[in-house]
């Protein structure tokens, strides 16, 4: 069981979009997939059509009560599951900080994931936009870490701290892949940096999404774009970056 | 596929105005959204074939197994009868021919059925075609809760001559497939469905449901006895009925001799001719005069025609367990052994084959047919015959009594010929037993049966290394004469003769014991108890 994160400290910047659409390639391809919405908002479960609602709630998942098993959900495409969101995850980390003293407390969730390895092959974790328990937990448990940028020097900076956070772990520590997210082809700016940085750094994947209104459709549909618009500029985009991510960064 | 369970159903009528598929739908709009998923997963259509031995030996153990065709090669999947999935492993293709799962490639389904269909081929036994649709049920926010699943099924049964082939098409299917994480939903589904007229819980599995659709039941073939006699029923009838049964199970193996597809057939088949012979000897002087004289020479014909072919069988079929006993020489030593056992067998089966496909056997089968059939159906019953309980009393005792006597009468220096007759002795009292099994109580029947099977197994033992080893010297005779024996083949080859020997010797000293058990006081009485009940 291969686990991917989208993560940003920053909101809005296409996290759940992109771990929707590359769940829904991964189950596309024939992999048993699991998509967990740790956002308390819920926006992955509303665009598979999925109420944002976990009896027990996050309390009795962190606490083991409820096997993540139970709580799962089928969506509408073959080997896509998904974990919902539940509106008690705003409350996650004050539960994570319960779980115990500092190291396991960081590791509650890759332990909880532990018993799903059999059943599934990759497990998608869409991350609510902070710096928190929550985030570590889930950089802890990820083998590689989506990060979306949107192309400014601000989201450059971010970058570089989160690696350095990373790079901080003892032991294991999770493949960093970076994605720049809703790049603007009208402006200057964007395309820059979306050159230099793809082939100044490693670990920035070549493949970009772009900023298209196409992407804002998947609300109204209620499905991955690569589902409803499989041979539009997105969904080429999001499949060309599923190839990538796929692979280990170049050195 | 899928077993039958309270969430599949099916359709009384196929197609139709008046058909209840029609009423599915409606059903179900009361609660859902109903929207067909062209392109779903297991849409489309499904080609398979069930398989198994000619003995129904998968299913008698539980289990089925398809060959699933897919447009290049396909897969062997086998299940529990209530389709609980156990194995499955590609395969390239299926042989056109029946094969032995020996033949098949490594994997877990050949791990699974080795042991259990050894040495029987895998034979077609229903071919399935499949077109499936799959229709999404949604809730009030566009979600799929549940599917319906909806199966038309046209099957055939394989003859071997694709113009006999029988086709049926089987009730449509409908099944509820579970959304995972909305039981309620399929749940509630399953009782709209429930409730359309037309629509009824599925009670068999698909399998069960091609066979009943082709007019076959599940294990019809047995190599038992097993005939239809009563204990009042006139004694010739009962004879008549007992040699119909064997002559049913003689001619059902025929074509699988002619087609050569295991070995077993031929044994089946001589198994029938050896108890039509014991039941001529022994029951035939019920029968009218003349007749059991000139089918016992006929029977007896064919039983010598089938002798050579059966040997090189057992031969054959004993080759790998003979060179795993090798010491000094090499299993690769007796390869040429094996080649040469091999080209004898083709020359055998093509005369056997020649004779089975030749007027003198027709005429054997036909006129016993229609000798037997006039006995059965015109013996009446006002004739004083004695009864099928009388004759299987007094032929039971006789047999046993001769047993008895002849076995007491051998000792140490008695020569092999006497075992050898006494197992033949010891042959037609396990067929009278079986012949008669209907009319016996069961628990005598087999205690004395496992005293007579341990005597059997023991001259068995005794007679089959005696002509295995006399069979080795005759092979390498020939093989010399021929040329096509290396001095190492010959060498391995005594050595095996050596280890028959031992097996002799120690079967001739375990025969005491083997036969007081038989034969003593207490399997006197066990023998008593059989034929004239407790007292």
């Amino acid at each position: 069981m291969k686990i991917f994160a989208t993560y940003n400290i920053k909101g809005g910047v296409g996290k759940t979009t992109a771990a929707v659409n590359l769940a829904y390639l991964s189950a596309a391809d024939g992999c048993r997939t699991l998509l967990w919405d740790l956002d308390p908002q819920g926006a992955a479960s509303f665009l598979f059509r999925i109420k944002p609602r976990v009896k027990g709630g996050g309390k009795a998942l962190i606490r083991g009560t409820k096997a993540l098993d139970d709580a799962i959900k089928g969506t509408d495409f073959d080997h896509l599951d998904l974990l919902p969101a539940d509106f008690t995850y705003r409350n996650m980390d004050l539960l994570l900080g319960a779980a115990g003293a500092d190291k396991k407390s960081t590791r509650k969730l890759a332990q909880l994931l532990r018993p799903l390895a059999a059943e599934y092959d990759h497990v998608f974790l869409d991350c609510p936009p902070s710096i928190s328990l929550v985030s570590e937990n889930v950089m802890h448990a990820a083998d590689v870490l989506l990060v979306p940028l949107i192309p400014t020097t601000l989201s450059v900076r971010t970058l570089d701290q989160l690696t350095e956070f990373v790079a901080g772990f003892t032991g294991r520590r999770p493949q960093v892949w970076a994605f720049f997210s809703m790049v603007d082809r009208r402006k200057k700016l964007h395309l820059q940096i979306t050159k230099n940085l793809t082939t100044e750094r490693s670990g920035v994947a070549a493949a970009a999404i772009p900023a298209l209104s196409m992407i804002e459709r998947m609300s109204v549909e209620r499905a991955p774009i690569t589902a409803f618009a499989p041979n539009s500029a997105a969904a080429r985009a999001y499949r060309a970056l599923w190839s990538e991510v796929q692979q280990d960064p170049k050195p | 596929m899928t077993a039958a369970s309270l969430r599949d159903f099916v359709a009384d009528t196929p197609t139709g105005e008046d058909s209840p598929l029609d009423a599915v739908s409606s059903a179900l709009s009361q609660t859902f959204a109903v929207r067909q998923e062209p392109g779903a997963a297991g849409s489309g259509t499904h080609r398979w074939t069930w398989l198994d031995t000619f003995d129904w030996r998968l299913y008698k153990a539980g289990l089925t197994l398809q060959f699933e065709q897919a447009r290049r090669g396909g897969r062997l999947v086998l299940s529990k009868a209530d389709g609980t999935p156990q194995a499955e492993q590609p395969v390239t293709r299926w042989p056109r021919r029946p094969g032995l799962a020996e033949d098949l490639p490594p994997g877990p389904v050949r791990d699974r059925i080795l042991v259990l269909t050894s040495p029987r081929a895998l034979l077609p036994i229903v071919k399935a075609v499949s077109t499936v649709t799959v229709t999404r049920l949604l809730n009030a926010d566009g979600k799929t809760v549940a599917r319906l699943v909806m199966d038309h099924v046209t099957v055939t049964a394989p003859t071997g001559n694709t113009a006999a082939d029988t086709t049926a098409e089987l009730p449509p299917r409908l099944s509820v497939a579970e959304v995972r994480g909305y039981p309620g939903q399929a749940r509630k589904a399953a009782d709209l469905l429930a409730g359309v007229p037309g629509i009824a819980h599925a009670s068999q599995s698909r399998f069960i449901a091609a066979l009943t659709a082709l007019g076959r039941h599940p294990a019809d073939y047995t190599s038992g006895v097993e005939a239809e006699i009563t204990a009042t029923m006139p004694a010739p009838v009962a004879v008549a009925r007992l040699l119909l049964r064997l002559l049913d199970t003689l001619e059902l193996n025929v074509p699988g001799v002619l087609r050569d597809i295991d070995t077993e057939f031929l044994h089946d088949l001589r198994v029938a001719v050896r108890r039509t012979r014991s039941a001529i000897k022994l029951l035939g002087g019920v029968l009218p005069a003349g007749l059991a004289e000139h089918f016992k020479a006929e029977f007896k014909w064919l039983g010598d025609m089938t002798t050579p072919l059966r040997d090189l069988d057992v031969q054959l079929l004993g080759f790998d367990a003979l060179t795993g006993q090798l010491v000094a020489a090499s299993p690769a030593d007796l390869e040429p052994l094996r080649a040469f056992l091999a080209f004898r067998r083709a020359r055998e089966f093509r005369r056997l084959a020649a004779a089975l496909r030749g007027p003198r056997f027709r005429a054997i089968t036909d006129d016993w047919r229609k000798a037997l059939l006039e006995i059965r159906d015109v013996d009446g019953p006002r004739r004083r015959r004695p009864t099928a309980a009388a004759l299987a009393l007094s032929t039971t005792g006789r047999s046993f009594r001769r047993i008895a006597a002849q076995g007491a009468a051998i000792t140490l220096d008695s020569p092999p010929e006497s075992l050898h007759d006494l197992r033949k002795r010891a042959k037609e009292l396990r067929y009278l037993l079986e012949f008669f099994a209907p009319l016996h109580d069961q628990v005598a029947y087999r205690k004395v049966l496992s005293d007579l099977k341990q005597l059997q197994d023991c001259l068995g033992e005794f007679q089959d290394s005696e002509v295995q080893r006399h069979e080795i010297g005759d092979l390498a005779d020939a093989m010399m004469a021929e040329r096509a024996a290396p001095a190492a083949t010959l060498l391995a080859m005594g050595e095996i003769a050596a280890k028959l020997a031992l097996s002799q010797a120690e079967a001739r000293a375990e025969f005491a014991a083997r036969f007081a058990r038989f034969a003593g006081p207490a399997g006197r009485e066990r023998v008593r108890v059989l034929l004239e009940g407790r007292s």
